[in-house]
């Protein structure tokens, strides 16, 4: 296995609220390898994006308790502001979930595309940026770049818009490339265009993506490993397939398992019961056990909290679960359901 | 027509081939991720690799409007608010009204029919045409007839050239007062609302203590201590106590452009916190800023005339609007043409500013949709 290029490792991130002390994110731990698609899944307030922008130093009222983010031998969190700002939107950058409100109204799309550029290139002038920005435009599908580089965001649809922000995001042939749920807010026929930028501008800067979705189709089309989050700790990790196809922990198969799907005859979604827990009061032990299939009353899941487990060959998989082991008849069963004939 | 013949026929071809790689794709795909349906949707896409806009339908249909000319021009948020402002009538006469003031103001020695302070009998050549002109002079009390617009003063001086010059000053001071305190109040509710905190509260309360002083106390005060009758230091003295208002408008609106998607985007693609303020709050929140100055342009010549009629103003020989209203009325209710002239102008230009003011609040206002007969 190659060297990681951004480890991220025990982090710990705290909100101080009115009700209490919120811990979004608590010991996480994971490697982004080169080149690779790390998909975070999970559902809203699980930690997936605070895990990634705090890494970034993008959460101001949030409170890095403890952890590192080792990037190319440097770690993030203690880096003073004015070197994480080369790096933000340089080595690393962002692609945001809502491409409506991402772009800021007054300036022209070209204008900050460009300013994108020369922020991390200020001996480029102005010409050479612009070309760099049409270049970038065309790259990411928008037509007509020349005349639409001087257009406001007001005159782009949602999915151009995307698509001026992934460009936005490549500009500096970042190493890392960081997309929040980069089509929740476009609709299905968008979302499906947009998969397909995403992939160009992964071919394009040989970028390592995290991709952080709660969508399993974007995943299973974009991600080569997963970290499923749930109530801002990482419950399982693995490669893509063994993730869909012999998940070890209840929540993942849950996940799975609430989907809708076009094969079969499904008259019912399958969803998990209950809501995610509060991230102030967290329930005692595991905290999944009040929503898990597997725990019904077993004493183990209520007094102590999993650790983190390998599975299979190697270390690649791991999974927090008291009885992962009894998912593999489950298993059988959830493929059973899919109908699927794999 | 003939030329989107070929194209159409690739797109097909483009279309085949895709199906085809796009189902190698999929073999390579999880097996088990094959039924979701995010998953089937974009196996259906059937757009190229890359979304080229030459594949996309609707892109071809932007492509014919764009050669037909059809689309429509590229209007800038500016170029709207510019339109929105031509829409209320009133603003726009003001407008008008303004600058043709403005105009007298700038050639004030080419409008002027006399200089401000020339006094007739001081005139070498008039005293020869006319001897008994100072005896006469002295005897006279200010005058409204047919060769002065305005009249003359007790001096026997034309009071329209006083006041056109008492414009000027006015007017002068009154700019000077809303760019100054424009900045500093923009500076300051920038920093507090973008920092927050405690830059914040330090510069608020600041603000709140500034604002807690009794203006006219202080300006007396002020103006006492620092000398009188420079046009530039009443500037200073009531830019030092105008930017407090625009201070806490702005302060305002960057608390809440902070939250936006935008900043947020700007900061992560590394945009210092300067660049982040001037390039993308500060446009976004010129509108009040812009409106905010009209009104202080109008305070400022109301209180600069208020001080100057107190007499801690610009001082005589110096015309300004206040002071002038201040000499005449001490010279009686007879000679009202001496106080009412340059209150009038006052009037006229506190009310126009005003009104633009107002046209420039709809206009930059984009919520604003109201349209103004």
């Amino acid at each position: 296995m190659p060297e990681p290029i951004l480890s991220i490792k025990d982090l710990t991130v705290e909100f101080s609220t009115e009700d209490g002390i919120v811990k979004a994110v608590t010991d996480v731990t994971y490697d982004l390898h080169p080149g690779e698609v790390l998909g975070v899944v999970g559902e809203s307030g699980s930690g997936k994006s605070v895990s990634v922008m705090s890494v970034l130093g993008l959460i101001p009222q949030g409170r890095i308790v403890k952890g590192e983010a080792v990037y190319k031998g440097r770690d993030l969190l203690k880096l003073p502001q004015r070197e994480l700002r080369k790096i933000r939107g340089g080595e690393m950058a962002m692609i945001f979930q809502d491409p409506m409100t991402s772009l800021n109204p007054v300036l022209t799309i070209g204008n900050q595309i460009g300013e994108a550029v020369k922020v991390h290139n200020p001996d480029s002038d102005d010409a050479a940026a612009r070309k760099r920005v049409i270049h970038l435009l065309e790259l990411v599908g928008v037509p007509y770049a020349e005349r639409r580089i001087d257009q406001y965001p007001h005159e782009f649809s949602g999915g151009m818009r995307q698509r001026a922000m992934i460009a936005m995001a490549i500009a500096n042939d970042p190493s890392v490339l960081i997309a929040d749920e980069p089509t929740t807010a476009l609709d299905v026929t968008i979302q499906a265009q947009i998969v397909e930028v995403l992939k160009a501008a992964r071919e394009e800067t040989h970028a390592a993506i995290i991709l952080i979705t709660h969508d399993l189709g974007l995943i299973a089309e974009l991600a080569d490993r997963v970290v499923v989050m749930y109530a801002g700790k990482v419950v399982e990790l693995s490669d893509v397939y063994t993730i869909f196809n012999s998940p070890r922990h209840p929540y993942t198969l849950g996940l799975l398992n609430s989907l809708a799907r076009l094969e079969g005859d499904q008259e019912w979604l399958h969803p998990i019961p209950g809501h995610p827990p509060s991230l102030v009061s967290l329930p005692p032990g595991c905290p999944f056990h009040p929503r898990c299939e597997l725990s019904h009353g077993r004493v183990v899941c209520r007094t102590d909290f999993p650790a983190l487990r390998s599975f299979g060959e190697g270390a690649d998989h791991l999974s927090r679960c008291h009885f992962a082991e009894e998912l593999a008849a489950a298993q059988a069963t959830a493929l059973a359901n899919a109908g699927n004939p794999a | 027509m003939t030329e989107r013949q070929p194209r159409s026929d690739q797109r097909a071809q483009d279309q085949d081939q895709n199906e085809v790689s796009l189902d190698s794709a999929n073999v390579a795909r999880p097996a088990g991720a094959h039924g979701y349906a995010g998953a089937v949707a974009v196996a259906n896409e059937p757009e190229g690799p890359l979304g080229r806009p030459e594949l996309a339908t609707s892109d071809t249909e932007l492509a014919v409007a764009y050669e037909a000319g059809v689309a429509p021009k590229a209007r800038s948020q500016w170029a709207y608010a510019r339109i929105r402002f031509f829409r209320h009538k009133l603003a726009v006469l003001s407008l008008i009204v303004l600058v043709l003031i403005g105009l007298v103001a700038l050639f004030a020695e080419r409008v002027a029919p006399y200089g401000f302070e020339y006094i007739p009998f001081t005139d070498a050549e008039a005293l020869l045409e006319n001897p008994n002109l100072i005896q006469e002079s002295l005897n006279r009390p200010p005058q409204l007839e047919g060769k002065h617009l305005f009249g003359t003063d007790n001096l026997g001086r034309d009071y329209l050239s006083r006041v056109i010059f008492g414009l000027r000053t006015s007017l002068w001071v009154a700019f000077f007062v809303a760019l100054l305190s424009t900045a500093i109040g923009t500076a300051v509710g920038a920093i507090a609302g973008y920092y927050g905190g405690v830059v914040d509260n330090l510069l608020m309360r600041f603000t709140d203590l500034i604002l807690t002083l009794p203006g006219l106390a202080v300006l007396l005060t002020a103006s006492a201590f620092l000398g009188q009758g420079d046009p530039l230091k009443v500037g200073l003295i009531l830019a030092a106590l105008f930017w407090t208002a625009l201070a806490r408008l702005v302060r305002g609106t960057f608390l809440s452009l902070r939250e936006k998607e935008y900043v947020e985007a700007a900061k992560a693609s590394g945009a210092s916190d300067a660049r982040i303020i001037v390039r993308h709050m500060l446009p976004n929140s010129l509108g009040p800023i812009i409106v905010n100055m009209t009104l202080v342009i109008a305070g400022a010549i109301l209180v600069e005339a208020a001080l100057s009629f107190l007499g801690f103003g610009i001082q005589p020989p110096n015309p300004a609007l206040g002071s002038l209203i201040s000499q005449g009325q001490a010279e009686g209710l007879r000679t009202w043409w001496l106080v009412t002239f340059p209150g009038l102008t006052i009037v006229v230009i506190a009310l126009a500013i005003n009104f633009v003011g107002d046209g420039l609040r709809d206009a930059l206002d984009p919520t604003q949709r109201r349209v103004r007969a």
